[in-house]
């Protein structure tokens, strides 16, 4: 599974299987009130807290479409460059469970409001495009707990009817690595767009994963089981890895693998058939007689595309075109809209004269590095766009060491202070007075006689010696490019 | 005190407004009546104390620039009523308080209308002689043991038998119009989308429309009037012009040209509903308008449409009922133990069967054999209609294959059942308003409905040529207070 | 075609009703004759014709997205069978 690897195939015996897989995304659309109920959709209130007399089904409640979360489902299909369907139709999915107060789901079946698209996974061995199927718009369920009493569940109906776009791949994907990519590019996507916060730890961003396998270079599909329900990317790569080989495992013996619905277990790391469930469904979709088909104009989309902002497709490539990023740099910087932001602030706040592979090279390693040790997302960073294009500055002109630079760093964290104040505070501004630093450096070879001599002898090696003595002396502030120069004419 | 119940809608409002009745005297009375009337069963739920004191309230500050000042109704029981039982005539909702009202009798109430009570109805409107209630079997005033008609017939039976001087119904396939043919008052069935459906306990929503009840046309026009609104709250409903039905009234139809659908001469037809169809025929003409010959083929399809379609919705609107967030729950040893006793005990029979029906026409494989291929009949039989609305302005029909029946006698023959509904239905799967008003009797004295179907909207037309025939006709009820001893 | 016992036990599944044996003969009868009366529909050929979707001719009207309806959670437990006033509360869901 190392990312250099560029085939994730299984080996049996003298049999190489490939692993076929697709994705059911569920993305819960960013919105304040719900798909057909003017219901909060705030994560983390008081059970029942959030349930409007539509959402609990209540007798003669009726479902009424939120504009917004239309629009947020059309936008995403603008994002995935998918096809928008002008008429749409909302089918009732039945079945009868303790969360679904309905006792159908309001989701879309034969019509959805998006047709075919794509998105472009940029893998190490190249790109990759995974065709996506359709996006449909859905309610969510409640919440079923059933570890709160021992002879009862808890139903929480907060979550129900909270809008859900469902993104559905083509059978396009190929090993877990790819699952990983393509759900951070979907949800950079949605993220951009402002049509899903992506947030999977809230639920608001989980999948159901298509599973199959075949013999390498085979053309045919294999028999297909679907992992429910799962809602973070480490566990879609170990449910995949787990099915795959299981799957590979039932062909080696000669068994047949069944089309079902399966479970991943987190903690045993394993799958389980769910078909006790599988029996009783038969969902009987019809067309929502509540509600009418759902007609919007060339203009109503048109509109929407103008509101859809510059995505990370198009900002990768402005910024190799227009900052001479290389595609690796320009991935990591538009990976996220939020650091994207960040960077192109830092760029703006440099001003003329500016060093930006140089802003690169802070962002992607000394700011990456704290948030990562102090897991902050970068709007939550503690040292703002301005102070770091500040900070940059400053080594770009010459006021501080790279070394010193990074002392700083560290000391703006605590409230964000001002580089340049910190520099001043602490009397850390590099020296670069010619003249003092000749004496410096005389006074270091003649404190070292004897290594100078060596030196002009011809032990060039122990130039870095007087560098590095330089420096200490300064207590870092020697301008590094100035004591080479003296170094190397006094020497 | 007596007389007040015989007056009709608008002679208690006249006589509210020139402050010869108060609302409490008209309340009382109709109180009075209603508690003499038992024995016809019309009611679920009574509010009479409640009412009086609105009543008493009314009287302290009479808003009488409001369109139904201070004037007792009962309704049925399928709309909600906050803080009112409302039992859809269901066990599973035996104890079921709603904490909202249903737009339609929010508007009555905002004209200053006063609730006496919650009418008997078939268990979730399914049913055409509301012997389906879980609240026993409604009498119809006209005679002892005779059904009222259904889905509506404690409403059509508490109008009938003055123990409410208007009502509203509800109709999927004739449950206002039928019983309104068997209890001799005026029933309307406004165009889908006319009147919002926001908090009326579903049946097939697709096709379910409340309308308004009442002793005569003027009464029926008015009452339209207030409960059909724009409401945002339901997504079916439409935004269009909507007259002033009780002002705009007129019994000028001259030059109206009027369908006959020869289709609906049916086989096994009794005489004297064929003689009641030319009586009408007559009637319309000597009014002035035109008799126009019409087909529509597709009729004798329409209840099989029906059977396919309403069943279908209704198997999905009910799946709500599952002892869970309200109503009746059977204890159950887990979930789906609970769900299915509660569903057992909670239905009646009735309703069983329309939902296991519904079940079946949506279940993988029969989808298409039946509820698509129904739906596209639902298609031909509104075609038809549109056909014919090119060459006339209305269609005139008998409301009924028969007057009234016996309690009992269909009860266990649901085909025989779903036949009465064999004029009606076509209307609903067309979206269209029909009225059905009192136009005759057969040879035991019981009451016959004419009915006339409009253009989708048009609700104004067919109004005024029931305003037209109904002078004409000059039917009188023969009620003989038989049940008050 | 007509429905049997097996059809019968297997909606009343899906609908969630029990029944018992009696129960489901008298449906096999009912069910029987009422999709007789339903067959008629064959007579008819419908390749071509376009499904009736909705009866109401107009489109799906959109509303703003505002919360409306908040705090009224007493109200949406208050006709419940069982709860905790936090909680619906049902029998064990049993996998």
């Amino acid at each position: 599974m190392s990312k250099n690897k560029p085939e994730y195939l299984i080996n049996r015996n003298d049999n190489q299987y490939e692993v076929v897989i697709g994705l059911e995304v569920h993305a819960q659309v960013t919105s304040d009130s719900k798909l057909f109920s003017t219901a909060s959709t705030k994560f983390g209130a008081e059970p029942n807290t959030q349930v409007s007399l539509v959402d609990a089904a209540f007798p003669g409640m009726l479902p009424v479409i939120n504009e917004y979360c239309v629009k947020q489902a059309i936008k995403t299909g603008i994002g995935l460059k998918a096809k928008i369907n002008k008429r749409s139709v909302f089918d009732r999915k039945n079945y009868f469970y303790a969360d679904l107060p309905q006792g159908y789901q309001i989701s879309q079946f034969k019509d959805p409001i998006v047709g075919e698209g794509k998105v472009i996974l940029d893998m190490p061995e190249g790109q990759k495009e995974i065709g996506i199927e359709r996006l449909h718009l859905e309610q969510d369920a409640g919440k079923s707990i059933h570890d709160l009493d021992p002879k009862n569940t808890f139903v929480d109906l907060n979550r129900s009817g909270v809008a859900l776009m469902e993104i559905v791949s083509k059978p396009d994907l190929r090993s877990p690595d790819e699952v990983s990519t393509y759900i951070k590019k979907l949800r950079s996507i949605m993220r951009y767009l402002g049509t899903c916060d992506g947030n999977m730890q809230e639920g608001s961003l989980r999948a159901d994963v298509n599973v199959s396998v075949r013999t390498k270079g085979s053309k045919d599909l294999g028999t297909r089981c679907e992992i429910k329900n799962v809602n973070s990317i480490k566990f879609m790569q170990m449910a995949i890895d787990f099915e795959a080989n299981r799957q590979v495992d039932l062909i080696e013996e000669g068994k047949s693998i069944d089309q079902e619905t399966r479970l991943y277990d987190t903690k045993k790391n394993e799958t389980r058939s769910m078909r006790s469930k599988e029996d009783a469904h038969d969902y009987r979709y019809f067309p929502d007689p509540d509600l009418l088909p759902l007609e919007v104009s060339d203009q109503f989309i048109e509109k929407l595309k103008t509101e859809i902002p510059e995505l990370p497709d198009d900002k990768k490539k402005r910024f190799i075109d227009d900052f001479n990023l290389s595609p690796y740099e320009a991935t990591i910087l538009v990976s996220d809209f939020e650091t994207s932001k960040y960077f192109e602030e830092v760029i703006t706040k440099m001003g003329k004269n500016k060093d930006i592979k140089l802003a690169v090279n802070w962002i992607t390693g000394e700011l990456f590095a704290i948030l990562n040790s102090k897991n902050l997302e970068i709007s939550q960073s503690p040292i703002s766009a301005k102070n770091l294009a500040i900070l940059i500055n400053l080594i770009k002109n010459g006021t501080i060491s790279g070394k010193i630079a990074k002392t700083i760093f560290e000391l703006m964290m605590d409230g964000d202070k001002d580089p340049q104040k910190i520099v001043e505070e602490k009397g850390l501004k590099q020296q670069s007075d010619p003249k003092a630093l000749e004496a410096l450096i005389d006074k270091i070879i003649n404190d070292n006689r004897e290594k100078a001599i060596e030196y002009k002898q011809g032990k060039e090696k122990l130039f870095g010696f007087f560098v590095g003595q330089a420096m200490k002396v300064s207590g870092g502030k020697a301008n590094p490019q100035l004591i080479n120069e003296i170094l190397k004419k006094k020497l | 005190m007596s007389d007040i119940t015989k007056q009709s809608l608008s002679s208690l409002i006249k006589n509210i407004k020139e402050k010869k009745l108060s609302s409490v005297e008209i309340t009382k009375a109709f109180i009075d009546r209603s508690e003499k009337s038992n024995e016809l069963n019309a009611y679920i739920t009574e509010d009479y104390s409640s009412a009086l004191d609105k009543a008493k309230k009314f009287d302290q500050k009479p808003n009488l620039d409001l369109k139904l000042p201070g004037i007792p109704i009962a309704v049925k029981d399928l709309f909600c009523t906050k803080n009112i039982r409302t039992t859809a005539g269901s066990k599973i909702l035996d104890n079921f308080i709603p904490t909202y009202e249903s737009t339609i009798t929010q508007n009555i109430w905002n004209e200053g209308a006063i609730l006496l009570g919650k009418l008997n109805c078939d268990e979730f409107a399914m049913g055409s002689s509301n012997e389906t209630s879980f609240y026993g079997n409604v009498q119809n005033p006209i005679d002892k043991n005779l059904v009222p008609g259904g889905s509506s017939g404690g409403s059509a039976s508490a109008l009938a038998g003055q123990l409410t001087p208007i009502t509203i119904g509800t109709d999927t396939g004739g449950s206002i119009r039928q019983p309104a043919s068997f209890t001799g008052t005026v029933g309307l069935k406004p165009t889908y989308g006319s009147c919002s459906r926001y908090g009326i306990v579903a049946f097939a929503s697709s096709l379910d429309q409340a309308g308004p009840m009442a002793q005569n046309v003027k009464d029926c026009a008015l009452l339209q009037e207030i409960i059909s609104t724009y409401d945002p709250k339901d997504s079916t409903s439409i935004n269009f012009k909507r007259n002033e039905y009780s002002k705009d009234l007129t019994n000028n139809i001259k030059g109206k040209r009027i369908g006959i659908p020869k289709e609906y001469r049916v086989e096994d037809m009794p005489k004297e509903i064929e003689e009641l169809w030319q009586k009408g025929i007559q009637f319309v003409k000597d009014c002035g308008a035109e008799i126009v010959d019409i087909s529509l083929p597709h009729t004798s399809y329409a209840l099989p449409t029906y059977y396919i379609v309403a069943p279908a919705e209704a198997s999905s609107n009910l799946a709500r009922y599952d002892g869970v967030k309200y109503g009746f729950r059977a204890m159950g040893e887990n979930l789906i133990d609970m769900y299915e006793k509660t569903r057992s005990e909670g239905f009646g029979a009735e309703v069983q069967r329309r939902i296991m029906i519904g079940t079946y026409v949506l279940s993988s494989g029969y989808y298409d054999a039946y509820y698509l291929k129904a739906q596209k009949v639902r298609k031909l039989i509104k075609n038809d209609f549109d056909e014919a609305y090119k060459k006339v302005d209305a269609i005139l029909t008998p409301s009924t294959p028969s007057s009234a029946f016996k309690i009992g006698e269909k009860k266990d023959d649901p085909v025989s059942m779903y036949l009465n509904d064999i004029f009606t239905v076509p209307v609903n799967l067309a979206g269209l308003p029909g009225i059905s008003i009192p136009a005759g009797h057969d040879d035991k004295g019981y009451p016959l409905g004419l009915q006339i179907i409009g253009k989708a909207f048009d609700e104004q037309n067919i109004l005024n040529i029931a305003y037209a025939m109904e002078e004409k006709i000059d039917f009188k009820n023969k009620i003989s207070d038989w049940w008050i001893k | 075609m007509s429905i049997d016992l097996k059809t019968i036990k297997h909606i009343s599944k899906l609908s969630r009703i029990s029944v018992d044996e009696q129960k489901a003969q008298k449906l096999v009868g009912d069910l029987n004759s009422i999709f007789k009366f339903i067959e008629k529909l064959n007579e008819l050929k419908t390749d071509n014709i376009e499904p009736l979707t909705s009866i109401a001719e107009t489109t799906l009207k959109l509303r703003s997205d505002e919360v409306k309806s908040k705090d009224i959670r007493e109200q949406v437990i208050k006709n419940s069978p069982q709860d905790n006033e936090d909680y619906f509360v049902v029998p064990k869901v049993i996998e």
